[in-house]
């Protein structure tokens, strides 16, 4: 029961992180329909930035946890933010209302160039960071067992709700929500009402973006190391994420990212950790196969 | 912050050297902040703990910021002339996309003209390049370097057509192209190595067994659409992949395979000192023994492969299999209501293209002697489905320019070692911003009932 709840924890954790990601894709996907495949990438530079930024605040004396805590936040947003629009802008924009594959393949394109630029900048080698939040709750001591809840993992959840909330609220309630909405159902007819198509998709890239890059700073707080390859495995996780919880759905990102966080996590605790990728991608074909629009999705309706 | 950055103009200013330079200060200013966390500081110093420090680099952010700078300013300044030159000739485009890529787009390319020759130019071409493929180990220049350099490419250029069948053909988005041709190259080497078999009794077993796993693999899946379909086959390639790191007994994990058996010229192997009781390719032939005759087998067994794929699918494409397939990639409805079964279709696209793959794996398998479960990662079916899309969806000529040109110019490349790839995906990216259809265009379906109207 305890390493049962143990799990829990830990899968939440992962999974908020994953829903993180799984945000950029389902909203990129949503308005313009392309799978976004540099997105994982955004969040790898993501975690660079936030590392850097946290070796800087350290550099410059700033050494109040909370308070760094929340400076590298936004640092790391805003300047992935600026990675998130220029890949829209070089890569994407040009190629709106072309056919189906260019998008695709420019982003693949893009994934290998940031991957490899990020290796030239930095280096190839894996960076290690001490803990930064260490400390935690233990719970249901006894047995030789005990439930621990860490700080860090408190704070993961706990940004991640915020996070989510204020993001349904400004898709739900905001013009600017409004305007991506609309996009998403036509964009003609949106472009003939007034609306700045091109603006509203890249402020939905750098949307996606500053998410990722939260995502970014607490993979590399949970784990510890980062290296200029965890964007892709990350990347295809959340990607994965998005359309189990029906792609294009907002809600259905998150919990698409919170079952494959627990899936991972369960089927590494109670089955085997070689084959916990497998069980992703399993539960993933299996929930093609049988509800192929995902969770939360809504059924696709064939016009002719 | 991040919201302000997207107010900058989309389109570079018409005129007035004030705008031009507005324009491009806006740029430097963007890849100031793009430069600057990155370029600007490097993590140095590893190891445990307090150790790591940033080494700060601010030469790398001026010079990229100045080069942001000037290189705006020069493509602002030739966008300029280039739309006088086109206002000359009365050909303003409509206002509608980006005038970047209009601009180049309307200037007289090597694709264009090739799609806009007729036939029998196309065909010249294809001769020639097929002559030059024959002759290719004759010429004096090609060194051993350059004859290695033609097999890898020969690879992609079949890879490329085999897949092409899937993508080009049935219009099926395939990421997990790689796992079939990891299929083909575990089944050579196990079935070589444990039942002693040779690589051309081995080549139609791989094959098949290729296609039996895209068949597995296939059944399930196939009547999801679009990107479902291609995450799905991404999926698959990872799970392959992931097996094959895992599976100890059966595939040594990540340690891979050795040792695999070389081909043999019928029976006469490529050896200098030949095992007792055979006779050695040189011997038979009574030839000086170089290193270079094995490779040159190689390079044919490659052609010949590639060859036949090529002249399968032209073949295939006139089949009701193969128009059933154009027919389903461009409107699958119909294709229902005309009682085609979409589902066995595109399982026979699927099927054939796994065999080719397959072919292409043992071929892999006998050429390096050695196989691990890196060499099948999802780069590589990026790459293959990336010659399909650069070269032009369907067009047979187009995956052989885009092969040699991405496989073969990234290749001259290689002492800057970590620049390659780094230059492969730029490329990548480029060419789709510069021609969005592919180097040739996009193949129309084999037959059409009336001809094609203006539109697009």
């Amino acid at each position: 029961m305890e390493y049962f709840l143990q799990q829990l924890i830990n899968g939440v954790t992962l999974g908020a992180i994953y829903g993180l990601i799984a945000i950029g894709y389902t909203m990129v996907y949503g308005i313009i329909g392309m799978i976004n495949f540099a997105h994982g990438e955004i969040f790898m530079i993501g975690a660079f930035i936030s590392f850097i930024a946290f070796l800087l605040l350290g550099a410059l004396g700033i050494t109040f946890v909370p308070l760094a805590l929340l400076l590298v936040l936004l640092l790391a947003m805003v300047f992935t933010s600026v990675y998130g629009w220029t890949v829209e802008r070089l890569a994407y924009r040009p190629l709106r209302g072309s056919f189906r594959l260019a998008p695709l393949i420019s982003a693949i394109g893009m994934s290998i160039f940031l991957q490899n630029y990020v290796q030239v900048l930095q280096g190839a080698r894996v960076k290690p960071l001490q803990p930064v939040v260490t400390g935690g709750f233990q719970m249901f001591k006894g047995d030789g067992f005990a439930v621990s809840f860490s700080y860090l993992q408190i704070v993961i959840i706990l940004v991640t709700v915020v996070l989510m909330a204020s993001f349904s609220l400004l898709i739900g309630r905001t013009a600017l929500g409004r305007a991506q909405r609309a996009c998403e159902q036509d964009r003609v007819m949106t472009a003939l009402l007034g609306i700045d198509v091109d603006r509203t998709i890249s402020t939905t890239f750098v949307m996606g973006a500053a998410l990722a890059a939260v995502a970014g700073l607490m993979f590399m707080l949970y784990y510890g190391v980062i290296d200029f390859y965890i964007g892709f495995l990350a990347g295809i996780k959340a990607f994965t994420a998005a359309v189990l919880g029906g792609i294009g759905s907002l809600p259905g990102a998150m919990l698409g990212g919170l079952l494959i966080g627990l899936i991972e996590t369960f089927w590494s605790a109670y089955f085997s950790i070689e084959y916990k990728d497998v069980a992703a991608y399993s539960i993933l074909v299996l929930v093609l196969i049988f509800r192929p629009t995902g969770l939360l999705g809504k059924p696709e309706i064939e016009k002719v | 912050m991040a919201a302000e950055t997207a107010d900058t103009p989309q389109h570079p200013p018409q005129d007035g050297i004030a705008a031009i330079l507005k324009d491009a200060g806006i740029a430097a200013l963007i890849s100031l902040a793009l430069a600057l966390p990155l370029f600007g500081f490097r993590i140095v110093g590893f190891g445990s703990g307090r150790g790591l420090a940033l080494e700060e680099r601010w030469d790398w952010v001026v010079t990229a910021v100045l080069a942001v700078f000037a290189g705006r300013i020069a493509l602002n300044l030739w966008l300029r002339r280039f739309r006088a030159v086109l206002a000359i000739g009365g050909r303003v485009g409509d206002g509608v996309g980006d005038k970047i890529g209009q601009a180049v787009a309307a200037a007289p390319r090597l694709g264009r003209i090739l799609q806009a020759a007729k036939p029998a130019f196309r065909i010249a071409v294809a001769g020639a390049l097929l002559a030059v493929a024959l002759a290719w180990p004759a010429f004096p220049f090609v060194d051993r370097y350059l004859l290695d350099l033609g097999v890898i490419v020969l690879t992609y250029v079949m890879l490329g057509w085999g897949l092409n069948i899937v993508v080009g053909l049935a219009g099926l988005l395939d990421l997990g192209y790689v796992a079939f041709y990891a299929v083909g190259a575990y089944s050579y080497a196990l079935l070589a190595l444990h039942f002693d078999l040779g690589f051309w009794e081995c080549l139609p077993l791989a094959g098949a067994f290729a296609a039996f796993f895209g068949i597995v693999l296939g059944f399930p899946v196939l009547r999801l659409r679009g990107d479902y379909l291609a995450i799905v086959t991404l999926g698959f390639g990872e799970i392959i992949r992931i097996i094959l790191i895992n599976w100890y007994p059966v595939t040594n994990g990540p340690n891979g395979i050795s040792g695999i058996p070389r081909p043999s010229f019928f029976g006469l192997p490529f050896a200098a000192d030949p095992p007792e009781g055979t006779v050695a390719f040189h011997q038979f032939f009574g030839l000086e023994y170089a290193s270079t005759q094995r490779i040159a087998f190689l390079y044919y067994v490659i052609l010949a492969l590639a060859l036949v794929t090529n002249l399968f699918t032209l073949r295939i494409r006139r089949l009701p299999v193969g128009r059933a397939w154009e027919a389903l990639r461009e409107d699958e409805i119909a294709c229902r209501s005309l009682g085609i079964n979409p589902r066995n279709t595109k399982l026979t696209a699927f099927a054939i293209g796994a065999m080719f793959a397959g072919f292409g794996g043992s071929f892999f398998a006998t050429r390096q002697g050695f196989i691990s479960p890196e060499s099948f990662s999802f780069i590589e079916s990026a790459i293959i489905l990336a010659i399909v899309v650069l070269g032009g969806m369907g067009s047979q000529l187009g995956v052989v320019l885009a092969a040699v040109l991405l496989i073969g110019v990234t290749e001259f490349f290689r002492e800057l070692e970590q620049f390659r790839m780094l230059a492969f995906g730029a490329g990548m990216v480029a060419i789709m911003v510069w021609r969005p259809r592919g180097l040739l265009a996009h193949r129309d379906p084999t037959i059409r009932l009336h001809a094609r109207g203006e539109k697009a």
